[in-house]
């Protein structure tokens, strides 16, 4: 095999001023949590909204989210990625299309389109999530709270979503998962997050072998540390009594 | 404000075509191989034997812990590298067959956990039965596991090849010209960018949509 393997070449310079190869994966992945970590807050927030839109007894609020989860759910990431990245700027207001467009950097515009992107494609796979752990709760719940003359929403802040939540943290941590993974997206508007950089390194250095491994590697190391780190949580939050929680 | 013109769509339409059907041989051939080779790793996972379950769960952990897209650009440089080391000879092998490669042992590692959770499902007693009537573990398994175990989860196979549909967009890193890449191209041939765009998301939201509701209509008549 011709295939001249160098794994020193993560500490060779890049040519750029003091850099080396491992700061491009450094920047890579700083670009990536930061992408997943936002786009994560934003769609656990909406998509619980939309998960107790679902369940709740008003027949046209659920109905709206229930379109919105099907249109998300029904389109690949990728359409919906150039939907906002390429065509809502383009529909924005002119000082709003020349700002987005030319007043803020290439990449900052780049990392909004990816986060907005992730975040509602992500809410509505969460949305999902809430509303059968709502759903998965006794009915006895609902009712034994309004017995004691609750009203819907303290039912659902102080009965319903506090199990609720503890129920589907092992689901929600695959989606917490799925979400850096699918940050890698952005590479394709020209985001430099972690893959575009792997891909950098690979053209510039001919070292691509090294260069894929390393990513897959952060890419696996990232995912044990987070579901470790999920199943620790879930373990100090599990819900008494349940089947799921050992034995309490 | 702008206004959409779809009057392009039309004509453009016997290209669209050409992309589609790319985008559904990749997917036909990418779900065959995928169930295939995730069915030899969920028995290898269920196997007494250690070093086999040990590979065939290091294989799913790693495959289903990075992106499918690092796996698509992984291949794409990897595949030609690897075959011209195998075969000594410097012959193409273009995007398509890389990119079904990627995607073959991408989802096999998904399908995989499907199938080892059908397998799961099957009562003991069905193994019991198949060797007290002299049946090795291979007849056992053929004759009588899988085939229940498959019935079991047809519609969650169904279910991951719709994701497995729309993801195949995603070999448009590699420039391949599936429905989205025609539509992305043709849209820009003819200035109509975003109209191309918005009926490539509604073709696809259609036939996921369509199939979603199918394999649930289904669901209910398989469940006993």
């Amino acid at each position: 095999m011709n295939y001249h393997w160098d794994w020193g070449v993560f500490f060779k310079s890049t040519g750029i001023g003091q850099e080396i190869y491992l700061d491009w994966f450094v920047a890579g992945l700083g670009w990536t949590v930061a992408v997943a970590l936002v786009a994560w807050i934003i769609a656990l927030a909406l998509g619980s909204v939309l998960g107790v839109m679902r369940t709740v007894p008003n027949r046209l609020v659920a109905r709206i989210a229930t379109i919105y989860v099907e249109l998300f759910r029904n389109v690949p990431l990728l359409v919906q990625l150039f939907v906002w990245y390429f065509l809502v700027p383009d529909l924005l207001p002119e000082r709003a299309q020349i700002w987005f467009k030319q007043d803020l950097n290439p990449a900052v515009s780049a990392y909004l389109s990816v986060v907005v992107c992730l975040a509602l494609f992500t809410a509505a796979r969460v949305c999902e999530q809430v509303r059968t752990g709502i759903q998965a709760l006794p009915r006895g719940q609902t009712h034994a709270a309004l017995a004691m003359g609750f009203s819907l929403t303290q039912i659902y802040r102080h009965v319903l979503l506090p199990q609720a939540f503890r129920i589907i943290i092992p689901p929600l941590t695959s989606e917490f998962l799925n979400i850096f993974k699918n940050s890698s997206v952005a590479s394709l508007i020209g985001l430099m997050e972690l893959l575009a950089q792997t891909k950098q390194t690979a053209e510039f250095t001919a070292n691509l072998f090294e260069a894929f491994t390393l990513a897959t590697a952060i890419y696996f190391v990232l995912n044990m540390s987070l579901m470790k780190g999920m199943a620790w949580v879930e373990k100090r939050v599990s819900v008494p009594g349940l089947i799921g929680s050992g034995g309490k | 404000m702008m206004a959409f013109d779809f009057s392009q769509i039309g004509p453009s339409l016997p290209g669209l075509a050409d992309g589609m059907w790319l985008t559904l041989k990749l997917l036909a051939l990418a779900v065959a191989g995928g169930v295939a080779i995730g069915t030899v790793l969920a028995l290898a996972r269920l196997s007494s034997h250690r070093l086999l379950s040990g590979f065939a769960k290091g294989y799913v952990n790693i495959f289903r812990s990075v992106p499918l897209l690092l796996v698509i650009t992984w291949f794409y440089f990897a595949v030609p590298f690897v075959l011209r080391w195998i075969t000594g000879s410097d012959t193409p092998v273009g995007a398509f067959t890389s990119c079904l490669v990627a995607f073959m042992l991408f989802e096999a590692a998904y399908y995989s956990e499907i199938v080892r959770a059908g397998i799961q499902s099957i009562t003991r007693g069905q193994i019991s039965a198949a060797y007290a009537l002299g049946m090795s573990y291979g007849q056992a398994m053929r004759l009588v596991v899988l085939p229940q175990a498959f019935r079991k989860m047809t519609p969650l196979l169904l279910q991951q090849s719709i994701i497995l549909f729309q993801d195949t967009s995603l070999v448009y890193a590699v420039g391949l010209m599936d429905f989205l890449n025609t539509a992305r191209s043709k849209g820009d041939i003819v200035g109509l960018p975003h109209e191309f765009l918005l009926f490539a998301g509604l073709v696809y939201f259609l036939i996921s949509f369509g199939a979603s509701s199918l394999v649930k209509r289904l669901q209910q008549r398989l469940t006993v």
